[in-house]
């Protein structure tokens, strides 16, 4: 009981994790949508939340908010298990799930008023002050008087954000922010988010848009069809991909040579005006430095190599996975909604 | 796979996070004031439910039916005695009968149809709308919720009778004369006795509706489609009133929740005879027991994912 008020006090686990999952299911039917599902939040990150749509992020973020049961697995959200504590978690908690939804008859400030009111713990005496904060702080004082009826969907998102910074919050949950936002909000957004972190939140960010991620997320993990494939700091993710060197050059026969001989297994690029394209593999998991090590060789010592046995090397680098890239190989490309 | 090493944390960002937090206790309310935070909760609820055009058009409609009711009397040169509805043939005497004969009227179908749009709007309609998510986040607590909307229904309950009671005096006040009330015992009381008497009955007939009520909310948390749970609520009263009709299924009758819906003729005696409110309110206890233990059965562990 002790530990539990501690952990309470503190605001996270002693494993120093906003947010837990262990073996997190849920199963529709015979459908698995979130399958074994361990996340780490570190506290105090940026964690962005990625996969393609279905692959099960909102089903994972409504079981982290009691929204939904799991068919099996625990949660725990702020060292506290979730949904047993919910009422001692989700006053703590700021969250924008699965896009805004308001009254559309009441105006921006009335649904604040009334989300605020359904909060057991919100004081009613400053509801009116926090109101006017929230609303000022995502840009909608000039519509806070306006039905929300009129807003349009980039204000509708800003209000749903403005609802999730009602009361100061420990950790927001915010399922695709930027959703419908135009560059500026999607800027603001991002600044947001910024200097919700400096003030010391956890932020949860669930998104779709690898761009946006990589700008403001300290940590990332990637789902795909309701499984977590990958996870941990955003520069650990990044360097996880693989080096491959590409070669332009006329000789493409002698180099395929030159590259087999390294050990290496080089690959037809598709052949560009002034010549063939040769790509392979450099080595999985290292770093630049590392590169010559591994068993793998130095980018300098293949070229020296080619150029020794005759290939004319119009053009040479070291391309490095993108966290696109790495996205797609982990989730399969294609538009197809995950199964 | 890179796994999440908590000690890797990125320095800048302050581990206490003190600044979030301490803000965070002044705002929360103290425990000891919880009990009364449902107040806000539900002075909210009714601000939505009496800031909708829906509703106020519902209100609007129950009132125009004493309103056709007094106009029509008016217009005709003589109601032929006992035919039309009960007290039909009184309101030319009495303005104050448009009153119970338009509470009568709406009692089968109009009443019903109002309260199965409110209680069947209960969670569906928050669930369609997208808000029964946030609401629940915020957190309102899915039992104090429950109990919130249905006490929002109660009141609608009462607003519905109330405005009809209301019109009718009103409309029957302008447009015919208002005197001594002779009751169904013969029994004559004075105009504001009688209004009384008309108080009486809307209460009654709020009571009437509390099982009704129960019923829609019940019906509500099963789906996510409001109309849905609407129309279902509607049917089930028009059903229970063909099957109250059916003297086959007489060992039925008492059981069913709109058995005393018209049973209000015993308010307009001297004394006042108690017996058929106690039975309607004890049945629509029975039925607000049931339905909404079926309700709480169903709505605490229901997955939300509208």
């Amino acid at each position: 009981m002790t530990a539990a008020v501690g952990r309470n006090a503190s605001g996270t686990g002693t494993t120093g994790l906003t947010i837990e999952t262990q073996g997190l299911t849920k199963r529709f039917g015979h459908q698995v949508a979130v399958d074994g599902v361990n996340l780490a939040v570190p506290h105090g990150s940026v964690f962005g939340f990625l996969g393609p749509n279905g692959s099960g992020k909102t089903t994972t973020i409504r079981m982290m908010l009691g929204l939904a049961a799991a068919s099996s697995g625990t949660v725990s959200v702020l060292g506290l298990d979730m949904p047993n504590r919910l009422h001692e978690v989700l006053p703590r908690v700021g969250a924008l799930v699965e896009g805004p939804a308001f009254y559309p008859f009441l105006s921006g400030a009335a649904n604040l008023h009334r989300l605020d009111a359904a909060s057991r713990n919100a004081r009613p005496a400053t509801r009116r002050t926090r109101v006017g904060e929230a609303l000022e702080r995502v840009g909608l004082s000039h519509a806070a008087g306006k039905r929300v009826h009129a807003y349009s969907l980039g204000m509708k998102q800003r209000l749903g954000i403005a609802n999730a910074l009602l009361s100061p919050r420990e950790l927001l949950v915010l399922d695709e922010p930027t959703n419908g936002l135009d560059p500026q909000g999607t800027r603001e957004v991002r600044n947001l988010v910024r200097s919700l972190a400096a003030d010391g939140a956890t932020v949860f960010v669930s998104s779709h848009l690898l761009a946006e991620v990589e700008q403001i997320c300290t940590h990332a993990a990637i789902m795909s069809t309701g499984r977590l494939v990958a996870q941990g700091p955003l520069a650990e993710l990044r360097q996880a991909g693989e080096a491959r060197i590409r070669l332009l050059t006329p000789d493409a026969g002698t180099a395929f040579g030159v590259l087999a001989r390294l050990g290496m297994t080089p690959v037809a690029g598709s052949p560009e005006t002034d010549g063939a394209v040769v790509t392979a593999t450099l080595g999985t998991g290292a770093g630049p430095d590392a590169l010559a090590g591994n068993g793998s060789v130095a980018p300098e010592e293949i070229v020296a190599r080619l150029v020794e046995g005759g290939v004319r090397v119009r053009g040479f680098s070291v391309e490095r996975e993108s966290l696109e890239d790495r996205f797609v190989a982990l989730t399969g490309e294609g538009f197809d909604v995950a199964q | 796979m890179p796994s999440s090493v908590p000690g890797e944390l990125p320095n800048r960002f302050p581990q206490s996070g003190s600044g979030a937090r301490s803000r965070g206790v002044s705002t929360s309310v103290p425990a000891r004031d919880r009990a009364a935070s449902s107040i806000p909760l539900l002075g909210s609820e009714l601000s939505v439910l009496f800031r909708r055009r829906r509703t106020w058009a519902m209100l609007l409609a129950l009132a125009a039916i004493p309103v056709l009711i007094a106009v029509a009397v008016r217009l005709s040169s003589s109601v032929p005695s006992g035919r039309g509805p009960a007290f039909l043939d009184r309101i030319s005497q009495n303005g104050l009968f448009v009153a119970v004969t338009a509470m009568l009227v709406s009692v089968p179908l109009f009443l019903p149809l109002t309260i199965g749009v409110v209680a069947g709007d209960t969670i569906a309609g928050e669930a369609s709308l997208g808000t029964l998510r946030y609401l629940l986040v915020a957190p309102a607590g899915r039992v104090r919720l429950l109990l919130v909307k249905y006490a929002g229904a109660l009141v609608f309950c009462v607003a519905a009778p109330v405005t009809v009671a209301l019109a009718g005096a009103a409309i029957g006040a302008s447009l015919f004369p208002i005197g001594p009330v002779t009751l169904l015992s013969g029994d004559v009381v004075q105009p504001p006795e009688a209004a009384v008497r008309l108080v009486l009955i809307a209460a009654y007939l709020a009571v009437s509706l509390a099982g009704l009520s129960a019923i829609g909310l019940f019906l509500s948390t099963l789906t996510v489609v409001p109309v849905g749970a609407m129309a279902a609520t509607v049917v089930l009263s028009v059903v229970s009133q063909v099957l109250d009709q059916l003297p086959q299924l007489e060992w039925l009758h008492p059981w069913l929740f709109s058995h005393y819906w018209l049973g209000f003729g015993d308010l307009l005696r001297q004394p006042v005879l108690w017996d058929s409110f106690g039975s309607n309110a004890l049945l629509q206890a029975g039925y607000v027991a049931v339905f909404g233990a079926l309700a709480y059965g169903r709505f605490v562990t229901k997955d939300v994912l509208s």
